[in-house]
């Protein structure tokens, strides 16, 4: 068997449009993450109900996909807004540990409120993307679709960041959170501003996910837990990091799948991430509690 | 007083089977038993702000190793059991030294034994050709139902005994911890590592020792539940949200007393059960979601759960006991 064989090089591929998808999902949790210095363990599910959003918006009353899409992404950031300004602002004074289970809370809360309003069946938007082929190999293009959609939302993020004052104030909160109040920078309002802007971001991967995932209550467990790791091991706050980190987890779930199952390639990522929160702890991460 | 009490209620509950045999009622209490058991292992550390997200892991090791081991090696449970006890300790060993050696702690801690539940639900999902996978698993029926030897019987009465005595087992613990140096080393380290590193405390050992002792008692918990349900599945017994279930129960409940995690799995199993008994199939994802909003509530208004809350009450109406500090994070 040759070294690089087809199907090995197509693995590859689709874990680097794997890789793309997670870095624009773990993004949104890293900037709320690094800025407000709390965990959304409920951030997949606000993704899943952006998925619903989208099927129903989509497949039952036909709107045109993109319009679909934009509201989705407002919706989804109003909903991040909600949730900081009634579950996370009360607790800021708390215990870290308080606002990750109280945002615990709010998962299983979403979760049941999909069940009971939706149902538990699988729903898709039923498009059918074609698929690419080349030399051999077969990559759809919802896939790629989803890549490079998420490499242009990274791509906004990172000038909003970068280009106005509300993105210098944010990363600047994200350095020093005691000492920016004193700079006469109103914390409270850059929280909200990041809450939206990380709800829209999950927005927007919802709107990609749709095209590769079915949507049902429980679609969040699939993919959430793999995003707070890949948050942890790029090093909290450290944008750049998590993407690098969401390419080596999706490398890693892709090869596993080839060689195993799927299910080994997230053993593979999740035991990846202990060893490496063993061999190197300070450099994979910013700051600790 | 208080110990007459106890030894009261504790008759009580022993001779409730023998009076009353409802199965279903019976049923109910068994699971509370268990769940109640399992609850408590885990407050076992998360009243010392070591809050694991692992659990689920440990309740899993604790299930399937004891029914891969029956079915696989026709092991009795009698073995079957203390062998998973020791893997759920050595996992807990292999996950929380260097966690603690390394001064991961508050939500990072979570994070990586967060992982570890993950490892588990996908290893047991993966090992499909074994486990069954997501499917679910069933331990051979020995022939004739009941056996000592297989730990299966068929009568809820016997179940229920052995239920209440892991319980209790688990209370004692539970005391027997409040009551020693570890604790007040373990308070120690929840408020300032270094000081209690400074004062002499062997923050590893003592961390590591609570953490294996809450593992192996899931483990328990694990295995018992599959003797008693016959049936398990990587979702009913391990995972997230077998995790997340822990925490919110034992939040609700209160979990620095003894008896909060029990107050916990009586509210969240009646609700359940009420919900699913007044509307059905209708009530599908209703209690999670009465959960859910309780468990935000709790965080946010009463960080000391239901029983804290109340034993607190008690404590500031009668100002002759010495208020008892509340240290660690909920």
């Amino acid at each position: 068997m040759p070294i690089l064989d087809v199907y090995l090089l197509e693995a590859l591929i689709n874990g680097v449009l794997l890789g793309g998808v997670l870095a624009l999902i773990s993004l949104g949790l890293n900037l709320v993450f690094g800025v407000i210095d709390v965990v959304w363990i409920c951030y997949a599910e606000l993704i899943m109900f952006g998925m619903y959003g989208m099927y129903f918006l989509y497949s039952v009353f036909h709107w045109p996909i993109l319009a679909a899409a934009a509201l989705c992404i407002v919706g989804v950031g109003a909903l991040g807004v909600l949730l900081h300004v009634i579950v996370i602002a009360p607790l800021l004074g708390a215990a870290p540990i308080n606002q990750l289970l109280a945002t615990g809370g709010v998962l299983f809360f979403l979760q049941s409120a999909a069940t009971v309003m939706f149902g538990i069946e699988f729903r898709n938007l039923g498009l059918r993307l074609p698929v690419l082929k080349a030399a051999g190999m077969f990559i759809s293009y919802s896939r790629l679709l989803a890549f490079g959609a998420a490499l242009i939302g990274m791509v906004a993020v990172y000038l909003f960041l970068r280009r106005t004052y509300t993105g210098a104030a944010i990363r600047a909160i994200a350095q020093d959170r005691q000492i920016m109040t004193l700079m006469g920078v109103d914390s409270r309002r850059i929280y909200v501003v990041t809450s939206a802007l990380g709800g829209a971001l999950a927005g927007l991967a919802s709107c990609l996910l749709v095209l590769l995932y079915d949507v049902h209550p429980f679609v969040g467990l699939t993919f959430g837990p793999i995003t707070f790791l890949i948050c942890v091991l790029g090093g909290l706050g450290n944008f750049v990091g998590g993407a690098v980190a969401a390419f080596v987890f999706a490398e890693l779930i892709s090869l596993g799948g080839l060689y195993l199952d799927l299910e080994w390639g997230y053993v593979f990522a999740f035991v990846f991430f202990i060893v490496m929160m063993f061999v190197r702890p300070e450099g994979l991460m910013a700051r600790r509690s | 007083m208080k110990r007459s009490v106890a030894v009261c209620a504790g008759a009580g509950l022993v001779a409730l089977p023998f009076v009353y045999h409802q199965p279903y009622p019976l049923h109910i209490l068994i699971v509370i038993l268990i769940w109640s058991f399992a609850y408590t292992s885990w407050s076992m550390m998360g009243r010392f702000g070591l809050v694991s997200l692992g659990h689920g892991g440990f309740m899993g090791i604790g299930a399937y190793v004891t029914a891969l081991a029956w079915n696989h090696g026709g092991v009795s449970p009698w073995f079957g059991i203390p062998v998973a006890l020791v893997a759920g300790g050595v996992l807990a060993v292999l996950v929380a030294y260097p966690c603690f050696r390394f001064r991961i702690t508050g939500h990072y801690f979570a994070l990586v034994t967060l992982a570890l539940s993950g490892i588990v639900l996908q290893v047991i999902t993966a090992t499909r050709d074994h486990t069954g996978g997501s499917l679910g698993y069933t331990p051979t029926r020995y022939q004739g139902g009941s056996s000592l030897y297989a730990l299966q019987f068929t009568g809820k009465t016997t179940w229920y005994l052995i239920a209440l005595s892991v319980w209790a087992a688990g209370l004692y613990a539970w005391h027997r911890v409040d009551r020693s140096m570890t604790r007040y080393a373990l308070e120690a380290i929840s408020e300032d590592e270094d000081g209690a590193a400074a004062a002499g405390v062997h923050v590893t050992a003592e961390k590591l020792k609570i953490t294996v002792l809450s593992a192996m008692m899931t483990a328990l918990a694990g295995a018992l539940y599959c003797q008693y349900q016959m049936f398990i599945s990587p979702d009913t017994v391990s995972g997230i949200s077998i995790s997340l279930q822990m925490v919110f129960a034992v939040v609700v409940g209160g979990i620095y007393v003894s008896l909060g995690p029990t107050v916990g799995a009586v509210i969240t199993i009646l609700l359940a059960e009420v919900l699913r008994i007044s509307f059905g199939t209708r009530a599908v994802g209703w209690d999670n979601l009465v959960y859910g909003v309780l468990l935000v509530l709790f965080i946010v208004f009463l960080p000391k759960g239901i029983l804290g809350s109340l034993l607190g009450l008690r404590r500031r109406a009668a100002p002759a006991a010495p208020p008892r500090a509340q240290t660690g994070a909920a």
